[in-house]
């Protein structure tokens, strides 16, 4: 679905990303993850086309992304940010049907497909017409959510979705959320921090986990590889230290 | 509805534009005679007598009054803004053209001629330059003529601002004198009068005919250098006007000589110390010298006010929907190139930057005097704030907000529509009421050019130390800055998106 050839990029200078492939299979879940600056985000905007490689290629079903068919390929792909990124002077309903209206959809299939992405996220049509500043955290990015899938992308691109909110409700967004991608058959290409989070959601044989430092894939798998394999002792420290607060607090508790 | 308010917004700013032809039509009549006059009361009673001239000869004449110094008429008339106005020898002999030392009546003639100008006779008085100080100051410093000066140096002087600058005035009369006060101020004629009789001013310049010198008590210092040249009135006028309205020159010629210095200090008095107007003044002065007996048409207050308000709005409405509609596209330009964008606040800034006055001036070479330069100027003015802040609107929209719009596959002509300008909707808004507060605050000074509005009775009140006439154009002007404020106030309320009100982004 997705293939990176070879793309490095620097930031004034400070490499962010040395030259590195990764494939994106269909209907795959990938969970990039490493520590703060490992290049995970910018590897995602950079498929998104908000940022352009210095070196390497994208391409999208074979296409490789280029300044002319990147709008067109980005309707084929949805995105979602940390805090949900809604535009604060539109309503959920208009957030969500902006680019559906730039198309110029049929008002019909527009609504039909605003009540189908509500049920699906579990939002109630009487917020259609708030705005985002009157939602709370949770219901932003099911709303942002919504917006993503509104044109029925091919791909969907996560960067720390569940980032901003509280542990509580980020739990019962997880489930639904991991739910809602068994629905849809989407190539979905995640960012995290969480180790845990990363397996809940790599969770199918074909899915895998690509743990990233400074700029480099330090391993690729699956949780079960991560853990009883690791490539390097990085990767061991990488899991203890998200582990360790946890086993603590169970040593205890008992 | 949503989209639809930037239209709606556009076709507000856009309708004064439409007006704005009219405004400037109604300029370019072989019938009508434009009299001219400085802001001073001598000069616009002459100017008052001129056009009633001209209208008791059948012809219309609008009485541009009190336009500014020497410099704006005398520029007015070269490019035939107006036609005719009241001058002084020694002001165009010692200033105006003092490169081309002229000595006498003649050689001045022929200098004028060679412009296409022509000048009646002198009008019979010398309104000639003088220093003046208090008379019981005089007597406390013996003081009796210029030189006396000399020994005083703790004296203030305070001129006006044309006498500051002008080569017959303050500079060659100090060199000539050796005058060594370091006090010395420039300021409004019918201000200074005022400074001396407070005290705040020891000495001050005098126009021979003025009437305050009786009044205040004032001593005229003599001239013991003969330093001051001789300032005989006279009328200057385009040469064109000897074939377009010849009855009206043989009448200007025949004021040659009528007018004496006692006559013309009791007209001014008439105005100054009297209240009459200029009009009724130079009607009475008619009557009594040619028998001629012209009908001024009196405006109310009433009528006053209203013609001051259409003037003030006018200038307001065009330049400010002209400088929303250049504004904001140059202010997305600015963001969207970085490069051209320092240049574009570059300039606007330098423009911010010239004394408002000044730019007034400035547009006079360009655009001539009354309505269409004052626009330019008012227009050029209220440019910055809208740039600034639609440069810095968009700006400030953050990159996880830009980027999402971008993520969407939205086109970037499509984002600045329906994404950055509404989030940039709050700053632009707050740019334009800066822009209109400045705009309005800055109008009345269009006066001075010549266009009318709020500043006129501003100015007039200002030369005839009449309160209540100031204040008739300064509440006013305040109400409408404060209309104006409550009006984008209100445009703000109703263009901004409920998502935004209350919320920074």
């Amino acid at each position: 679905m997705l293939e990176l050839t070879q793309i490095a990029k620097q930031f004034n200078g400070s490499v962010a990303l040395h030259a590195l492939d990764l494939n994106f299979a269909h209907n795959t879940t990938t969970v990039l993850i490493g520590p703060s600056g490992c290049g995970k985000s910018t590897l995602l905007r950079m498929i998104a086309g908000l940022v352009q490689p210095d070196s390497g290629s994208i391409r999208f079903e074979g296409e490789p992304l280029t300044r002319d068919n990147i709008n067109d390929l980005r309707h084929r792909m949805g995105y979602v940010i940390q805090e949900g990124g809604l535009f604060p002077h539109l309503t959920v309903q208009g957030n969500v049907t902006l680019m559906a209206r730039y198309l110029k959809w049929p008002v019909a299939r527009i609504d039909a497909r605003l009540q189908e992405l509500a049920q699906l996220v579990r939002l109630t049509p009487d917020m259609f017409t708030r705005y985002p500043a009157e939602l709370s955290g949770g219901q932003r990015q099911r709303v942002s959510l919504m917006r993503a899938l509104m044109l029925d992308p091919d791909v969907l691109l996560l960067d720390e979705p569940l980032g901003a909110l509280d542990p509580m409700i980020r739990y019962e967004l997880q489930q639904e959320l991991r739910d809602i991608f068994k629905q849809i058959d989407k190539t979905v290409v995640m960012v995290t921090h969480d180790i845990a989070e990363a397996a809940f959601f790599a969770d199918k044989l074909a899915d895998s986990i690509v743990l990233l430092r400074e700029g480099r894939v330090v391993q690729q798998g699956s949780l079960r590889d991560l853990v009883q394999s690791p490539a390097e002792p990085f990767v061991g420290q990488f899991m203890t230290a998200q582990r360790e607060p946890l086993e603590h607090l169970q040593k205890v508790l008992r | 509805m949503r989209y639809t308010r930037p239209v709606l917004v556009a076709l507000i700013a856009l309708m004064p534009l439409v007006c704005m032809p009219a405004v400037v039509a109604a300029v370019e009549d072989k019938t009508v005679i434009n009299v001219g006059s400085k802001s001073f009361t001598e000069s616009v009673v002459l100017g008052e007598i001129i056009r009633q001239l001209a209208q008791a000869e059948g012809l219309q004449s609008p009485h541009q009054a009190q336009l500014g110094g020497t410099r704006v008429l005398w520029n007015a008339l070269l490019a035939g803004e107006i036609d005719v106005y009241a001058e002084y020898t020694g002001t165009l002999m010692q200033e105006t053209l003092v490169a081309e030392k002229l000595t006498g009546l003649d050689d001045l003639e022929q200098a004028l001629r060679a412009r296409d100008l022509r000048m009646t006779a002198p009008l019979g008085f010398n309104n000639t330059y003088a220093l003046g100080v208090k008379d019981d100051l005089a007597q406390q410093r013996d003081l009796h003529a210029i030189s006396d000066l000399r020994q005083h140096p703790d004296l203030k002087l305070g001129f006006s601002s044309e006498f500051m600058d002008r080569a017959d005035g303050w500079p060659g009369l100090q060199r000539r004198y050796q005058l060594p006060q370091q006090d010395v101020r420039g300021l409004d004629h019918d201000l200074a009068y005022r400074g001396v009789a407070s005290g705040s001013l020891h000495v001050i310049d005098l126009y021979a005919t003025d009437a305050e010198i009786e009044y205040y008590g004032l001593n005229v210092l003599q001239d013991d250098l003969n330093y001051f040249p001789a300032y005989h009135a006279i009328i200057v006028y385009r040469a064109e006007l000897e074939s377009r309205a010849p009855q009206v020159v043989r009448a200007l010629q025949q004021l040659g000589g009528k007018i004496d210095a006692a006559n013309m200090i009791n007209m001014n008095a008439k105005v100054k110390l009297q209240g009459d107007s200029e009009a009724k003044v130079a009607r009475e002065f008619l009557a009594a010298t040619f028998n001629i007996d012209t009908a001024i048409q009196s405006e109310s207050v009433w009528q006053r006010f209203f013609r001051h308000s259409r003037e003030h709005l006018l200038l307001v409405l065009i330049s400010l929907s002209a400088a929303i509609v250049v504004s904001v596209p140059l202010g997305i330009w600015a963001a969207r190139q970085p490069r051209v964008g320092q240049l574009i606040l570059g300039v606007v800034g330098i423009i911010q930057t010239i004394p408002s006055l000044a730019l007034f001036v400035f547009m006079i070479p360009l655009l001539g005097i009354g309505g269409p330069p004052a626009v330019v100027a008012l227009f050029l003015y209220s440019l910055l704030p809208i740039v600034r802040n639609t440069y810095a609107g968009l700006n400030d929209i953050p990159l996880h907000m830009r980027e999402s719009a971008e993520a969407l596959g939205l086109p970037s002509a499509e984002r600045l529509r329906v994404i950055e300008l509404p989030l940039a909707t709050r700053s632009i808004l707050a740019g334009i009421k800066t822009s209109a507060v400045i705009n309005v605050g800055t109008a009345p000074l269009a006066a001075l050019i010549g266009a009318g509005g709020y500043g006129q009775p501003i100015l007039t009140g200002i030369r005839l130390d009449d309160t209540g006439l100031i204040l008739q154009g300064a509440i006013p002007a305040a109400v409408l800055a404060l209309a104006v404020q409550g009006l984008f106030e209100g445009l703000e309320r109703y263009l901004l998106p409920r998502g935004l009100v209350g919320n920074a982004i």
